[in-house]
């Protein structure tokens, strides 16, 4: 049976196996974290999908959550990226295969 | 008469509805606004080109455009042929499916961006709770079709150009936010038709709008700066300047996208002034009590003339600016101004009004600005210029 | 399943796909683009209009141009492809996850999710809810990201020769 929470809880399941195959096979640095984005993206699609669909929509709670996701979602995407921007500077590449080493 | 006048297109719009079939009544009553706007802001575009093209010209000492047509007034006809009849010239190692799409993304998002602008008295195509935030997100996508237009064309100066874009209109984003944020932090709504609504009304024939308060003025003028540096134009027109990167991202279009290009950027000024006068110069409120009975629109538009021709002045007047102090400019300084306007709004709001409220709520902004003017004098040396060439 | 539903969910289904597929960075980093466009779509026909233009706002606004940004100031030699015993794995992990989510959401997904009330999440109720009730997480959130700021600007910096 398809009801329309159904539709998208399915939307969002697929978003996070999308996200999550590319950062398990991607060799970018930079596309990992664009997977990673992506997963987060499915869960706040879930959040919302349950606050409309769900019981007691008044109090807001998925909608809030899912403002405080995005706010640190963008903190996450900042700093990892000026983490990949340092790692590039010490290491001259982005390949998480090639980045195995503990000491610079 | 006066009421009718006002009302012209709101009574044209709902004749229109009233007399098409009613299966297509909603799609008309949609398509008739929309069409509106696709045709009165690009017809300003032509007046604004011929205008700024003869200003420039009387501020450099010289007659501009003058060929075409009585006082060369018909210019954008021809301009507009001459773009349409130009070769559209593509990179061979261009990206073609990116090079084509990003003129189409930055006119459709400036289009976009009209829908919450009130132009009117009930003249504004969808009311929306959050109007101000839509504004804003779609601007977002303009910076999106810059770096396009700039990866796309695989040349340096555009890729360099594309970058610097973006990082202005990043850096200059923040502040023109913040600003607005003072304004609905006053009004109490991020819709657009109720901030208008909020500075309707008189105090003896004195309008009751933002600028016309301490924190308002500020925040008017740093809106108004950041909007120049988000639109790219002198003096922040880094992203295209000739003498340094040719034309910045625009340097492989020609033809008809270069020209998009063109109607993109006056109509995301357009937009961007139209916000600036809603926000703060009462949307389209007539600026004396006495003058209520010219029509809404045609106030709005005055208001959206005079700052264009603020925008020309100030584009024939001001050099244009170095990368870094343009970011310095950004981050030291009109940052932390927006942020104490935001302050100095919070104090209004909870002041009795009278003379000591305007006292106390110019005295923060003023005294940051000393503070900050001074602070970023310090540290810049006036010594012997050094010349280094390229190796 | 009403049409918009399908075109945006289409939407953000294939963005996410070219997302995590193509070859060329930075055409990644445009299909990303495209997939949170689609998902603020979605957003606005659950009628959370503030998430939706929030969402617009920050991913594609600020966290792709990040990305963008990134994939411009590091060099990219193609990368060749990853292995292909890492890549199956890799898949079949994330097909496993996907069954089991599958699996979960047909079981249980439909106890409520009848559309019987409409909500609306108007803007002066969240702005209320976050004044009142979350203003702990909210100046937490404020705490972070000056903090994210600060250390992003740090860590980006390029490091002086010290030695």
């Amino acid at each position: 049976m398809m009801t329309p929470l159904n539709g998208f809880l399915f939307i969002s399941a697929l978003l996070f196996a999308i996200g999550l195959g590319g950062a398990l096979t991607r060799r970018s640095a930079i596309l990992v974290l664009v997977g990673i984005e992506l997963m987060l993206n499915a869960a706040n699609l879930n959040f919302i999908a349950f606050w409309r669909y769900g019981p007691h929509p008044e109090a807001l709670t998925g909608v809030l959550f899912v403002i405080f996701s995005i706010a640190i979602a963008a903190a996450e995407a900042a700093v990892g990226l000026a983490l990949i921007q340092a790692v590039y500077r010490h290491a001259k590449t982005t390949d998480v295969n090639e980045l195995d080493a503990m000491k610079g | 008469m006066t009421q009718g006048l006002d009302q012209i297109f709101v009574t044209l719009q709902h004749w229109a509805v009233s007399h098409s079939p009613a299966a297509v009544q909603p799609a008309v009553s949609i398509l008739l606004p929309v069409v509106g706007i696709l045709i009165a802001f690009p017809a300003l575009f032509a007046i604004t080109t011929v205008l700024e093209r003869k200003g420039l010209a009387r501020i450099q000492n010289r007659y501009g455009p003058n060929r075409v047509g009585p006082f060369g007034l018909l210019q954008p006809m021809a301009d507009a042929v001459k773009s349409l009849t130009k070769e559209d010239l593509v990179p061979r190692s261009a990206d073609k499916l990116v090079h084509f799409l990003a003129p189409l993304l930055l006119v459709a998002a400036v289009f976009v961006e009209y829908a919450v602008v009130p132009v009117g008295r009930n003249m504004v195509l969808a009311d929306m709770d959050c109007g101000v935030l839509f504004f804003f997100a779609a601007g977002a996508a303009t910076e999106m079709s810059v770096f396009m237009a700039g990866w796309s064309s695989r040349n340096k100066y555009s890729l360099l150009g594309a970058m610097r874009a973006v990082a202005q209109m990043i850096s200059y984003e923040a502040p023109l936010i913040l600003s607005s944020i003072a304004v609905v932090m006053a009004a109490g709504s991020l819709s657009t038709v109720t901030i208008v609504e909020k500075q309707a009304g008189y105090s003896g024939f004195w309008p009751h709008w933002y600028v016309l308060t301490p924190w308002g003025l500020a925040g008017f003028v740093l809106f108004m700066i950041a909007a120049t540096a988000e639109s790219n134009r002198s003096p922040f027109d880094l992203p295209e300047g000739e003498s340094e990167i040719i034309a910045g991202y625009l340097t492989e279009y020609s033809g008809f996208k270069f020209a998009l290009f063109f109607l993109g950027e006056y109509l995301g000024m357009f937009a961007i002034s139209a916000l600036g006068i809603t926000l703060f110069l009462g949307g389209w409120a007539a600026p004396f009590s006495f003058l209520t009975w010219v029509p809404s629109w045609i106030w709005f538009f005055g208001k959206l003339l005079v700052l264009i021709a603020v925008f020309i002045w100030v584009r024939g007047t001001l050099p244009r600016l170095r990368m870094d102090q343009l970011m310095n400019f950004a981050w030291k300084f009109m940052l932390p101004m927006t942020l104490m306007v935001i302050f100095s709004a919070g104090l209004w709001r909870f002041l009795p009004s009278g003379v000591l409220r305007w006292l106390i709520c110019a005295a923060p902004i003023a005294l940051l600005y000393v503070v900050l003017g001074r602070v970023l004098q310090t540290d810049r040396k006036i010594e012997k210029r050094v010349y280094r060439y390229a190796e | 399943m009403t049409a918009p539903f399908v075109i945006l969910a289409i939407l953000a289904i294939a963005g996410a796909t070219a997302a995590m597929t193509l070859r060329k960075l930075v055409h990644c980093a445009l299909a990303l683009a495209v997939c949170f466009v689609g998902l603020a779509g979605l957003y606005l026909n659950l009628n959370a209009q503030f998430v939706g233009l929030v969402q617009i706002l920050v991913y594609v606004g600020a966290v792709v141009i990040l990305i963008v940004f990134a994939i411009l100031l590091t060099r990219h030699d193609e990368l060749p492809a990853q292995t292909s015993r890492t890549r199956i794995a890799g898949l079949g992990v994330s097909a496993l996850v996907f069954a089991l989510l599958a699996w979960a959401v047909t079981a249980g997904g439909a106890k409520f999710g009848a559309a019987g009330t409409q909500p609306e999440a108007a803007i002066k109720d969240i702005g209320s809810a976050l004044m009142q009730r979350y203003v702990l997480p909210l100046e937490v959130v404020g705490l972070l990201l000056t903090a994210a700021l600060i250390g992003a600007v740090v860590i980006a910096m390029e490091e002086k020769k010290s030695k």
